[in-house]
């Protein structure tokens, strides 16, 4: 009786369910990245002519999200979403046919998909990027189709936007920001790490615009790269961040405006012949007794990577100091996606504390399947909670899973701002490192109208979660847009420190439709501009010998006035602004501690990322000026920066 | 396609991104196949691929081309499988796969899913190492000797292994004849 085999053999072979698509896709999409991450860390690239073949179309395609530094395009950048905008982005009637098992990267070249490829820039990417999405198909064909030229088909635009990336595409290393990205061209597209701002002259551009932000990720992440020993990654220094971490001392505000801004001129420490003006907005603080009642769905990745002592077990510690500080007419929900996905948790009073300890517990990260659907199982739970008065948002913890069952990433944007607009809001809680997609991260909070912040420690947490919650969880202005025109009388050069992914177009100002940065309650956002005076020896451009033709009169009685601060603002779910204005005068006091802090930070950041408006002013000034500015520092954020610094200082450049 | 995986995985380990990229596409279904068959649940077999197809790209550098691709492929998916085994040892979570067989056949009335049901049982009997042989030799289609490559075992044991499993699986037989 040798069936017992047979049988044996039989069952193995012909019980094998099929793998399922995604599970297939986000597999070889963790494969390619992790392939690419370990080429990008090889001290000299190889070269990819060990192989006799060119790089597939994939790969170009591929290659090339990697690369891009946008935002929006780097969302795309995520697991299983790249695979498919990357075939999207390539070959759009490949997506009517089979969304779900797009072709896979195999080594024979398609050409004919190139050559039957009508409209190289599909709708979706391109609204949102012009000058990034089509060139990923350029690039994706051009490579396919070895030499052949392309550029009959592609629009216009790209060529002119986007010189750098017509060229082959060989294994580069990071893509040096081409001037696409400047602000000169700044739309409402946001990148995660454009070059900072440079100088500009008040008689060609008198008029900055730009987007509150009150993200504060790139400062813990920088923090974790310090004290890792690590230099880090000038990419990965926003200032504005770094400002915008800490709390300041500002005035609150009256009446019933929902923020006040307050304004102060005062020396720049770093040179003699200019000035900062620090801009300091104060969101209202919530009346902390009736504040409306709150509604909260955690939704946690739980893929196997969340299985690192910095990860889940923190967030979890993190959801739990979060608890104690919700009331009786909370709701919370939790949902996992990417590990074991599904509701862990219905929505739940959040009085019942236990029931929802008990459900933290039962979170455990595992395998790394394509836990679909986790977001709109978040977005439904949420939507069970909503009543009218009540404030519902999402907040999405993760380490850069961001395979949310949504895989084209314009359209998760699109879904989250859809959400967005029917009052559910997104935050987003970055942890660990190594993976974490943080461009992403803030794609998907802007999207949502929340913060982007990045939990690495206990301490963290808190300062997050408790301490900020009030602010994170209840809108108080939307899409809060500032603009600064500056007086050409009294100024003559001009450069906004950080705010780089911010910029917007100077007509956007206006235009109510163009989303930007959300405040929310007690939050504060710093903004510093570095301003040369007139006829101050510190100016680095020479004056016009003829001047320009001024465009109106300068008003009789602002001819004191360094210049005029506008700010948009819409109430929540409003479709209509609002504007505040009020004129910036030059000060002769003294700065106080907040202003000199938040300058020290951004000598900080601005050292980090080479300084090269500094003057020489180095490390020991930055320590000195920011010890001298530590105030009240209740939970010791500015003693932190400090000993940062000082890490920093002694870390080889 | 005519490339054979020796090469292509020599390419890739050069950091050659085509290569690599059809060679995890090629394997993809053989790695989950042998994953399914290791672990006895689909939805661990798909994460044991993921897992395994993310450490490809470093594994692949220690690889020199001393034995068949897939053979070394084998061997970091049995690997992998058992490292798994080994986590999942620590949680309930270890119930999903083929242990979760006195449950699930208490379920299992439906005509079509005996077979699946005795597999589940026979699976579940058998010692992990067994099991390890077993999914190479039956499940792969292997020989005793290609499979004791991928073990790292003498051929000898190998066989001694499937004589092994034939014993209990007669002695499954008989209690199930006998109940």
């Amino acid at each position: 009786m040798t069936d017992e085999l047979d049988m044996l053999k039989a069952a193995l072979r012909g019980g094998l369910p099929p793998a399922q698509d995604a599970a297939r896709l986000a597999a070889l999409s963790a494969a390619l990245d992790n392939f690419d991450q370990l080429q990008e860390n090889e001290p000299a690239p190889r070269s990819s002519q060990v192989h006799p073949r060119k790089a597939g179309w994939l790969t170009g395609a591929k290659a090339m999200m990697t690369r891009l530094s946008s935002a929006r395009i780097l969302a795309a950048t995520t697991s299983a979403a790249a695979l498919a905008v990357a075939l999207v982005a390539v070959a759009p009637a490949l997506r009517q046919d089979a969304p779900l098992s797009p072709p896979l990267p195999s080594l024979p070249r398609s050409e004919p998909v190139a050559a039957q490829t009508p409209d190289p820039a599909p709708a979706p990417m391109a609204a949102q990027a012009p000058a990034a999405a089509p060139a990923k198909p350029a690039e994706a064909l051009s490579d396919m189709a070895m030499e052949e030229p392309m550029a009959a088909e592609e629009p216009m635009v790209l060529m002119e936007q986007a010189p750098a990336f017509a060229e082959p595409m060989a294994r580069r290393a990071a893509l040096p920001q081409t001037e696409a990205a400047a602000p000169e061209m700044a739309d409402t597209e946001s990148f995660a790490n454009a070059p900072a701002n440079p100088v500009r002259l008040v008689q060609e551009d008198p008029v900055s615009t730009f987007s509150v932000d009150v993200d504060t990720a790139a400062y813990s992440l920088i923090r974790r790269f310090l004290q890792a020993g690590e230099w880090p990654d000038p990419a990965a220094v926003r200032i504005e961040e770094m400002v915008n971490y800490f709390p300041y001392a500002y005035p609150q505000p009256t009446g019933s405006d929902p923020f006040r801004a307050d304004v102060t001129v005062f020396p720049t420490p770093w040179n003699d012949g200019t000035r900062l003006v620090r801009i300091g907005l104060q969101g209202r603080l919530p009346e902390v007794a009736d504040r409306p009642p709150l509604n909260l769905v955690f939704l946690v990745d739980t893929s196997g990577s969340m299985d690192a002592p910095d990860k889940l077990p923190l967030l979890k510690q993190a959801l739990r100091l979060v608890l104690p500080q919700l009331r009786a007419g909370d709701q919370v929900a939790l949902v996992a996606y990417a590990g074991s996905a599904g509701v862990v948790l219905e929505p739940t009073a959040a009085s019942e504390t236990a029931a929802i300890s008990a459900a933290l517990d039962r979170l455990a990260a595992g395998g790394g399947t394509a836990g679909a659907e986790g977001l709109t199982l978040a977005y439904q739970q949420a939507a069970l909670m909503a009543a009218p008065g009540e404030v519902s948002r999402v907040l999405l913890a993760t380490d850069g899973d961001f395979n949310l069952g949504i895989s084209d990433p314009a359209e998760l944007e699109t879904f989250i701002a859809r959400q967005r607009e029917g009052g559910t809001y997104l935050s987003v809680l970055g942890f660990g490192r190594g993976n974490l997609d943080d461009a992403t991260m803030q794609a998907l909070a802007q999207a949502g109208n929340g913060m982007a912040s990045y939990i690495d420690t206990a301490q963290e947490a808190r300062k997050v979660l408790v301490d900020q919650l009030s602010g994170a969880l209840f809108p108080l202005a939307d899409d809060v847009k500032l603009q600064v025109e500056w007086n050409p009388a009294k100024v003559a050069e001009y450069r906004l420190i950080g705010y780089e992914t911010r910029a917007l177009a100077r007509e956007d100002f206006n235009n109510d439709r163009v989303d930007a940065g959300e405040i929310g309650a007690g939050h504060q956002v710093t903004a510093l501009y570095e301003i040369t005076p007139q006829g101050s020896a510190a100016r680095l451009t020479d004056p016009l010998r003829y001047g320009a033709a001024p465009e109106g009169q300068v008003p009789a009685d602002a001819s004191d006035e360094l210049g005029f601060l506008k700010l948009r603002w819409k109430a929540p779910g409003q479709a209509d602004s609002q504007l505040i204005a009020t004129p910036i005068l030059d000060g002769t006091a003294a700065p106080d501690a907040e202003a000199r802090f938040a300058a020290a930070i951004a000598g900080f950041g601005q050292l980090l990322t080479g300084g090269q408006y500094l003057n020489g002013w180095g490390w020991d000034q930055a320590i000195a000026l920011a010890e001298g500015a530590r105030g009240d520092d209740p939970f010791g954020y500015r003693v932190e920066a400090v000993n940062l610094m000082r890490l920093a200082a002694s870390l080889p450049r | 396609m005519d490339t054979d995986d020796e090469t292509l995985a020599l390419a890739a380990a050069g950091g050659d991104r085509a290569a690599f990229a059809a060679l995890v596409n090629r394997h993809y279904d053989r790695i989950y196949g042998l994953g399914w068959r290791l672990t006895g649940s689909a939805a661990d077999a798909q994460d044991l691929a993921q897992e395994i197809c993310a450490a490809l790209p470093a594994k692949l550098r220690g690889w020199r081309a001393e034995a068949k691709f897939t053979t070394w492929l084998y061997r970091v998916v049995v690997n992998a499988a058992a490292d798994m085994r080994r986590r999942g040892a620590t949680r309930a979570r270890a119930a999903d796969g083929w242990g979760d067989w006195e449950i699930s056949r208490q379920e299992m009335i439906a005509e079509e899913r005996e077979r699946l049901a005795w597999l589940e049982g026979a699976m579940a009997r058998l010692s992990p190492e067994l099991r390890e042989t077993v999914a190479l030799v039956l499940g792969e289609e292997m020989t005793q000797a290609e499979a004791a490559q991928v073990l790292g075992l003498s051929e000898g044991t190998v066989a001694w292994r499937m004589s092994e499993v034939k014993k209990r699986l007669r002695r499954i037989a008989e209690g199930e004849a006998a109940e």
